[in-house]
């Protein structure tokens, strides 16, 4: 076993586990300048997200957005490209020492034996190889060989060979061309200081085998949701068409089973998984889109889509696509022997029993922890809660029971990927403040001064990349050469064998020099292949890599026309040609900067605000915290108690406390934002104090400006002062108030100012609210009746054990229909509310001491802060996102983000997190000097500008002004992000992109055509 | 006369459809060899004057391949192409051409099958359409 030297230390940052949590919280520490390990230990960093094609609730995929840095590709991508992430694929946590910020981690790296560097994807070895396995990618619909890409787009790109499965019969080493592949690699040992440990372990889905009386194992056509996930995205065999497994037919009437391994103690899992409701109801979704006639049904206990637009969505899944819901619980499920269609009984909520027939049956399968977890846990002395998951402290969800190991995503338990992402952010942004101050950040390589390139006539090298002897195959290279020759400005072209090795980087770099070439071309791979390396190698030596053109001739051309040599091989030449043509016109680029304002605003001061204060401040920037009230803590005042039994109260005066004392944080009160201006590279916001107004500059903006509860208009809500709201009777339990004693029966109205017409949105918390009261209220007076009329009890996640223990102390649960609503009478005094009960039939009469009213969630009014700050509301009200999914704090300009109660209906806990997390995203935006610009700058002609404004009209990002005094357009260089629509939006030519250009398009044009 | 083989010029944008463009040669997916991509930053930057200067120098077909509804990672660029192709077929079909030259399609980097099923679909349906006029005209 080799060992290696201890690499990273006191300032930098292990992540293991790379999933969507890792992966986030590796980005946004390397973007704050650290040195991040990112472990996996998978052969592929990525987790769970590759199987997911579109999400809900856009159905659009849109997980490129996550990157702290937009425009971005997928964050696996963007974590693989940056300079500050080192990954660590394929290894596992063997011991961890030493404690919180100076721990040594020795962890091994399996080996993947193949070379990742030599392999060149040929997959001579993949033809050759005899042992063919089920695919663990997608639960084993698809096979795989013994040698194998774990999924198309796998970074690192390489193959693995699977150890348990390999027979080592040596065919795939023969076959190998380039020599990747070496089957006495060893395991290695290597250490890894840290000084913060950030955990992503993700969660497992159930084990769909458990619950046997649904056939899965058995019978063919029951699939998990894992397995349909993969059937029906569009990477799928079928291009997510959905066929039968038995016998690859079209699916026309399947089934969706929720509730697989979760809310079922019977097999140990107690609670729910969140996100299954609305998984399934996508997949669903998604499998009518590409079949078209396909009938889906649900069997279901309570829906639960409590997160931000989910109930819209699950609306919008009865109402538009047609799939019918059944509340119900299975009573079996039998296949039929000859058509292997499933037969599915089950009792419906009045008691009856009915009969269906399916002809694919689809179980939601919940979340396990993952598998060995135990043990991990064990050796870092991490405490797991009952369910398996990471035990965090309610008021500090990213940090675990050890010091210095934070915590994010689903290892907390099931959650959504926004919720991933968040507390992904939020773990960040707690080991940044624990790592703090930034002592050392990772030495920048220093690059030697750029030769003055650019101005003279180009002298174009062209390297053309047979990629292993891989291009030879079909393309003919000889004659590409010949071609090459006649190009005008060529002066030198060379065949080379692995353009991304440092042997023939090496020579590229000799040539340069050699000939005193100005251009570069590489006709090869794809750029996003080869891009890092060459780039690499040209700031090394001072060239400017904005000079390298690359022509894809692997990827578009060899791989894609196997069989057609010649046309490829024209093709390729054309391919190069059009290349060259870029070369010849394109300009070195300088990326200029804009320096950062190293001071954040926040406004709102209550638990989310002061959150992000704290957490900004704690990195080392100035924040300036605005409050409209005369003191801090907004909603946080008036609540006393939570599910999970902590204080509220304390928190409070913690926080206040911690935001007084800190010295960077500067408080305001009683203050109105008046005026915003957007400066290139910084905002400027005017205040309006008691005593007069201020300017404030700052480079990020967080909005934590709150939210308050529904003022209920029914119910006899205000005529009768037994009618109260939650956090009324919240604030009575507290107080010990007297007339509770006396209550013998209270009844509790869900969804009041919820899920109507008003606020057609679910508020999340009210059920956890409901019960919460109610248990308390049992405890102060043991004789109280509590009911609770609800539409769906939504205690989602480990609430659900909370829900089960209320109606296990005899807490009954009626439901009712939005048609059915709940009627309140007042008869000779005494209130009392009728309600039809569906498992009765039949309406009941329930006397009502106290009514207790479990009003929604709505955001302050924020339409003129709105307008101030130029951000946009969504239907409800409530600050909109860039993008739902994954990057579901921030706004779609740089350097604004939302978080807390006027983001979406949250409980403390969730706040908390979007409060860390929103001063992650924006610590890693102040954490540079400069800003750095986009490569591929807008630029204006003045010249030719006619002041029309049209491209200040269309840029996204409000990075075009009109200059009003010259009446000519402006871009604000720290903005752009160079997507080059304001360039098509000019009629005048004097709009223009860096190296886009349109006389260089056209020129490229002219060259792609014969 | 060997069969007529359509050129097609494919604008794609950098982070969808291109990167679906290098998935299909990942993943070996065959198509014809008839594309000619050119790649830029957003299928919202695709001028006008692009796709008829193609046109009118010979290309048989236009391909111009963005983001899902959606997924434009410039948010609202592919949107803007949607529209700016609806105006535009009207003008092509003023111009003579068959407004079927012109395809957009969304092409996400996940989707490297949709992509080279879509070279393929296209370049049949040119070959079926026969030779973009023009050429003759600059041949003459």
């Amino acid at each position: 076993m080799a060992q290696g030297k201890m690499r990273g230390d006191k300032s930098s940052a292990l992540v293991i586990g790379a999933g969507i949590a890792g992966m986030q919280s590796a980005l946004l520490l390397a973007e704050m300048g650290r040195k991040v390990f990112l472990l996996e230990q998978g052969p592929a960093i990525g987790g769970y997200f590759p199987l997911l094609d579109k999400t809900f609730p856009t159905n659009s995929c849109g997980v490129c957005f996550m990157s702290p840095t937009p425009p971005a590709f997928c964050p696996i991508y963007e974590c693989h490209l940056h300079d500050n992430i080192e990954l660590l694929p394929y290894s596992e946590v063997k011991k961890v020492e030493g404690t919180g910020g100076d721990f040594r981690v020795s962890i091994v790296r399996k080996p993947r034996f193949v070379d990742p560097k030599r392999c060149t994807l040929c997959e001579a070895c993949i033809k050759v190889c005899p042992v063919e396995v089920e695919r663990e990618f997608g639960g084993g619909l698809e096979k795989r060989k013994a040698i194998y890409l774990p999924y198309p787009q796998a970074i690192p790109h390489s193959l693995v060979i699977d150890p348990r499965t390999c027979t080592r019969c040596g065919e795939c080493v023969k076959a190998c061309a380039p020599g990747a592949i070496d089957l006495d690699m060893k395991e290695e040992e290597e250490e890894i200081g840290a000084g913060a440990i950030l955990l992503g372990f993700g969660f497992e889905p159930f084990l769909a085998q458990k619950k046997g009386e649904y056939g899965f194992g058995r019978y063919e056509n029951v699939l998990t949701s894992v397995q349909f996930e993969r059937l029906i995205s569009t990477s799928s065999p079928t291009q997510g068409f959905p066929v039968r497994v038995s016998d690859g037919k079209k699916m026309e009437k399947i089934a969706f089973i929720q509730c697989v391994g979760s809310r079922d103690p019977s097999c140990g899992q107690d609670h729910c998984s969140t996100i299954c409701c609305m998984y399934a109801t996508k997949q669903a979704m998604i499998a009518k889109e590409r079949a078209s006639g396909l009938n889906v049904t649900f069997f279901y206990m309570d829906i639960r889509p409590m997160g931000k637009d989910y109930e819209r969505y699950y609306e919008r899944a009865k109402s538009e696509y047609g799939i019918e819901y059944i509340r119900s619980a299975i009573s079996s499920v039998k296949e039929l022997q000859q058509t292997k269609n499933l037969f599915i009984t089950y009792l419906k909520e009045d008691g009856i029993f009915e009969e269906r027939e399916f002809d694919s049956v689809i179980l939601s399968v919940g979340f396990t922890p993952p598998q060995n977890i135990k043990d991990i846990a064990g050796g870092m002395g991490l405490l797991l809660n009952q369910q398996g998951f990471c035990q965090t402290d309610e008021f500090h969800p990213a940090q675990t029971s050890v010091e210095g190991i934070f915590v994010g995503g689903a290892f907390r338990g099931p959650r959504d990927i926004p919720e991933t992402v968040v507390e992904g952010s939020s773990a960040a942004a707690a080991a940044a403040s624990f790592l703090a101050p930034n002592a050392s950040s990772p030495s920048r390589k220093e690059y030697p001064m750029e030769g003055a390139l650019g101005e003279e006539i180009p002298k174009i090298g062209v390297f053309i990349c047979h990629c292993g002897e891989e291009l030879k195959k079909s393309l003919s290279l000889f004659d590409l050469i010949l071609g090459t020759k006649l190009l005008r400005e060529v002066v030198h072209i060379e065949e080379v064998g692995l353009a991304c090795l440092p042997e023939d980087l090496d020579l590229i770099k000799k040539r340069i020099g050699e000939h005193g070439l100005n251009r570069i071309v590489i006709a090869g791979c794809s750029h996003r292949e080869i891009r890092k390396p060459m780039e690499e190698m040209a700031k090394g030596m001072g060239f400017n890599p904005y000079l390298i053109e690359y022509a894809n001739i692997r990827e578009q051309c060899a791989f894609v026309h196997r069989d057609l040599p010649e046309l490829a091989t024209e093709k390729a030449m054309v391919l190069i040609r059009m290349a060259v043509e870029r070369a010849r016109r394109i300009q070195p680029i300088r990326k200029g900067s804009q320096k950062v304002e190293k001071r954040g605003l926040v406004v709102g001061g209550g638990v989310a605000g002061m959150t992000a204060s704290l957490r900004l401040a704690e990195q080392g920037y100035e924040v300036c915290l605005i409050e409209k009230e005369r003191e801090l803590g907004g909603n946080l005042r008036d609540s006393f108690y939570t599910l999970r039994g902590s204080n509220p109260q304390s928190l409070l005066q913690d926080l206040i406390q911690k935001v007084k004392n800190h010295p960077s944080i500067r408080p305001y009160f009683e203050t109105e934002i008046i005026g915003f201006e957007k400066r290139n590279g910084h905002y400027k916001t005017k205040i309006l104090r008691p005593d007069g107004e201020e300017s404030l500059e700052h480079g990020a903006l967080i909005l934590a400006t709150g939210g308050r509860e529904v003022v209920p208009k029914e119910y006899l809500y205000g005529k009768d002062p037994r009618v109260i709201t939650q956090r009324q009777l919240e604030k009575m339990i507290h107080l010990k108030d007297e007339g509770l004693k006396e209550v013998r029966s209270a009844v509790m109205i869900q969804c009041v100012g919820s899920r109507d017409e008003e606020h057609p949105y679910c508020s999340r918390i009210c059920c956890g609210h409901a019960v919460k009261n109610a248990l308390k209220l049992k405890e102060q007076n043991h004789s109280a009746q509590v009911y609770v009329l609800y539409r769906d009890v939504r205690t989602y996640g480990f609430y659900e054990t909370y829900y089960h223990e209320a109606r296990g102390k005899g807490i009954v649960f009626i439901r009712y229909d939005l048609e059915k609503k709940p009627e309140v009478a007042l008869e000779n005094g005494r209130l009392s509310v009728s309600v039809f009960d569906p498992a009765m039939g039949s309406r009941v009469s329930l006397p009502a001491d106290r009514l207790i009213l479990s009003a929604g969630v709505e955001p302050n009014d924020n339409r003129d802060l709105a307008k101030i700050f130029d951000v946009d509301l969504n239907p409800d009200g409530f600050f909109m996102e860039a993008n739902p999914k994954s990057a579901p704090l921030d706004s779609v300009d740089r350097g604004k983000f939302f978080c807390g109660l006027c983001h979406s209906p949250n409980f403390i806990e969730d706040s908390i997190s979007q409060g860390n997390a929103s001063a992650a995203r924006a610590g890693a935006l102040l954490s540079k000097e400069a800003v750095e610009e986009k490569a591929y700058l807008a630029n204006v002609i003045k010249r030719l500008c006619c002041g029309c404004g049209l491209c200040v009209t269309v840029c996204p990002y409000g990075a075009r002004a009109l200059n009003e005094e010259e009446v000519k357009a402006e871009v604000m260089e720290s903005l752009c992000q160079g997507c080059g629509n304001c360039v098509v939006a000019c009629r005048n030519g004097a709009s223009q992109q860096r190296n886009f250009d349109k006389a260089l398009n056209l020129a490229v044009l002219d060259a792609a055509i014969d | 006369m060997s069969e007529f083989e359509p050129r097609i010029v494919a604008f794609l944008c950098h982070w969808c459809t291109y990167t679906g463009a290098d998935l299909a040669g990942t993943t070996r997916q065959q198509y014809p060899p008839s594309i000619r991509v050119i790649h830029l930053m957003c299928s919202g930057a695709v001028d006008s004057i692009y796709v008829l200067k193609a046109l009118i120098d010979g290309a048989d077909g236009v391909l111009i391949g963005g983001c899902h509804p959606g997924d434009c990672h410039y948010q609202t660029g592919n949107y803007k192409a949607r529209r700016r192709l609806a105006i535009l077929k009207g003008i092509l079909n003023q111009m003579g051409f068959t407004e079927d030259r012109v395809l957009l399609k969304w092409i996400s980097a996940s989707e490297g099958k949709l992509f080279a099923d879509t070279v393929t679909k296209m370049t049949n349906d040119l070959k079926k359409m026969g030779p973009n006029p023009m050429k003759q005209l600059w041949n003459a």
